[in-house]
């Protein structure tokens, strides 16, 4: 089973022992508990909890918001990714640097300033609501929030495959008496499509469990700006742990499903590679 | 940069310089500079004032102290795991990477159910506990777990391609000149990996310290007791202190500049590290041509 005998490095057991012993205790033994408590509640029951009328308005949100804001980081993203390698201008690497801003600002941060900004008093807020867009305490404000979240994935993955983009394709594009739009459209668009969608689907995943940021600006209102992580918190309040567990197991479901669906979409995206 | 004929026209080029700046400036730069015009909008007293609480200092001793005891727990795994996944060849090494990154695709609520579910009042070990007087939930060892599950994967996820990359030529080397495994690891195979297990650390450090969702599931919210800095923020929010919540968040958002400042820096040091190879493979070049 393990290729040691050419390898004379020691102490693959005693790693190996230790990673798979830690990672079963800290994680496995966990999550697996988790679904151990579901043992005795039939399909039925669970599924009356996993799909209450706030439920599913909260599934709603949840995914409705991850989607507009994983769009408009797919869009602006490939924009800021494109200015960002192929353009010089000042301020370049400070803007690059900033890009990782929301890996790593706490999200309890991003929700009090986001909501301090659409508030009615904030810089925002001041001018957009009496416009009438209320991006504070609203479904609006869980976009915001999911937005900045997100903002890293489409720019960080679409940035190396636009630094190793042949600049020959272009050119030969250009020689054969295409403009420089119908190149995009037709040449490095339908190449870079891939990636998009793989940033696309990253900035997805991690909006669905997204809770700190979202809570401080969305108001939390039942069938209205309550999302799915939410209401699992306000089940276990009520010390309805099954409750609470149904809509974990429906979340991490569709985490799962989400990863396999980016590991298909990144073996895609690399075809050309090889 | 780029020939003639594959660049755009100069309006074009300012027209999505211009997208691309507005939409960052929308939303990166302004509410970064928002925490700290609102920290500071009571001047420099109002915010030493707002520090200064008692609830909000025991909310950093308490910040500090859980990232104390995690931050060490996840370097040696993330040393242990690195060494057996990148120096070994195994069957299901694919399954066991997904496996660590596993914590990345939970929500940070559900990694803290997880808890409740195993320690809480209705939970498998609930009763047990509270037989014995042994307190998991709504105290220290609850925060710490949770914030150990989500930045379980952090060191590990840095060092692993840091030790791929570094291949095991230069451990085999030292075993064979007799030195022993510990020796061949702390002088050969540490100081090629350091700056990748520095990067793995401060983003595991940085994370701890911010960790919200999870934390906030099995904290309990007892105000001077088991508030972290993130919590701390929400209950002054929830008061209206808003120059206590920003003075609080304005530490955690220069964390978190300090994090992308030496991301930053590291990222300069190995491009002056690559173009000075590629000079170097250059001019080893030139006589022969």
């Amino acid at each position: 089973m393990v290729d040691r005998r050419f390898n004379v490095l020691p102490g693959f057991g005693l790693t190996m022992g230790y990673t798979l012993l830690y990672l079963g205790l800290i994680v496995l033994l966990p999550v697996a508990g988790l679904f151990l408590r579901l043992a005795g509640v039939s399909f039925e029951e669970f599924w009356r909890m996993a799909t209450t009328e706030r439920a599913v308005a909260a599934y709603r949100l949840t995914f409705g918001a991850s989607f507009v804001a994983a769009t408009i980081n797919a869009v602006f993203g490939t924009v800021v990714a494109w200015v960002l390698v192929r353009y010089h201008f000042p301020g370049k690497r400070f803007f690059d640097a900033l890009v990782d801003f929301p890996f790593a600002l706490p999200t309890a941060v991003a929700g009090l300033t986001l909501s301090n900004l659409y508030a009615e008093t904030g810089w925002l807020g001041r001018f957009l609501v009496p416009l009438g867009i209320h991006g504070a305490f609203t479904s609006l404000g869980v976009v915001i929030a999911l937005t900045f979240i997100g903002l890293p994935f489409v720019v960080r993955t679409l940035q190396p495959v636009l630094e190793h983009f042949d600049h020959e394709v272009e050119e030969a594009a250009a020689t054969l008496g295409a403009g420089r739009l119908r190149t995009f459209v037709s040449i490095i668009g339908p190449t870079l499509l891939p990636t998009i969608i793989t940033g696309f689907a990253l900035a997805f995943a991690r909006a669905i469990g997204e809770y700190g940021s979202v809570i401080f600006i969305a108001g939390n209102k039942p069938y209205e700006s309550e999302i799915a992580p939410l209401l699992i918190v306000i089940r276990l309040e009520e010390y309805d742990y099954t409750g609470a567990i149904a809509i974990a197991v429906v979340l991490l479901f569709i985490s799962f499903g989400l990863l396999v669906v980016i590991n298909l979409l990144e073996r895609w995206a690399s075809r050309y590679e090889n | 940069m780029a020939g003639e004929g594959i660049q755009e026209s100069r309006l074009v080029r300012w027209g999505l310089i211009a997208v691309a700046g507005t939409f960052l400036g929308l939303f990166l730069l302004l509410p970064l500079v928002n925490v700290f015009v609102q920290a500071f909008a009571e001047g420099w007293s109002g915010y030493l004032e707002a520090l200064r609480q008692p609830d909000t200092l025991a909310a950093i001793r308490l910040t500090l102290t859980v990232a104390a005891i995690v931050v060490p727990l996840n370097v040696v795994f993330g040393v242990a795991a690195a060494w057996a996944v990148a120096k070994f060849e195994f069957r299901g090494k694919p399954l066991l990477i997904t496996l660590i990154d596993l914590p990345f695709s939970i929500s940070p609520v559900v990694a803290g159910l997880v808890f409740m579910v195993l320690f809480g009042t209705q939970g498998y070990f609930g009763e047990w506990l509270l037989e014995r007087d042994i307190k998991i939930l709504f105290a220290l060892p609850g925060i710490a777990l949770a914030t150990l599950f989500v930045t379980f994967p952090f060191v590990a996820r840095e060092l692993i391609p840091v030790m791929q990359a570094t291949g095991s030529e230069q451990e085999q080397a030292a075993l064979t000149l007799g030195a022993n495994g510990w020796q061949t690891f702390w002088r050969v195979t540490l100081p090629s990996v350091k700056w990748g297990l520095l990067y793995g650390i401060i983003l595991c450090n940085a994370r701890a310290m911010g960790e919200f969702g999870a934390v906030s599931v099995v904290s309990g919210h007892i105000t001077g007791l088991t508030d972290t800095m993130p919590l701390r923020v929400e209950k002054l929010y929830q008061e209206y202190d808003a120059t206590g919540a920003f003075a609080v968040a304005s530490l955690l958002a220069l964390l978190a500049l300090l994090t992308l400042g030496f991301k930053t820096c590291l990222e300069w040091q190995q491009q002056r590290a690559y173009e000075r190879a590629q000079r170097a493979v250059k001019s080893a070049d030139a006589p022969s041509s």
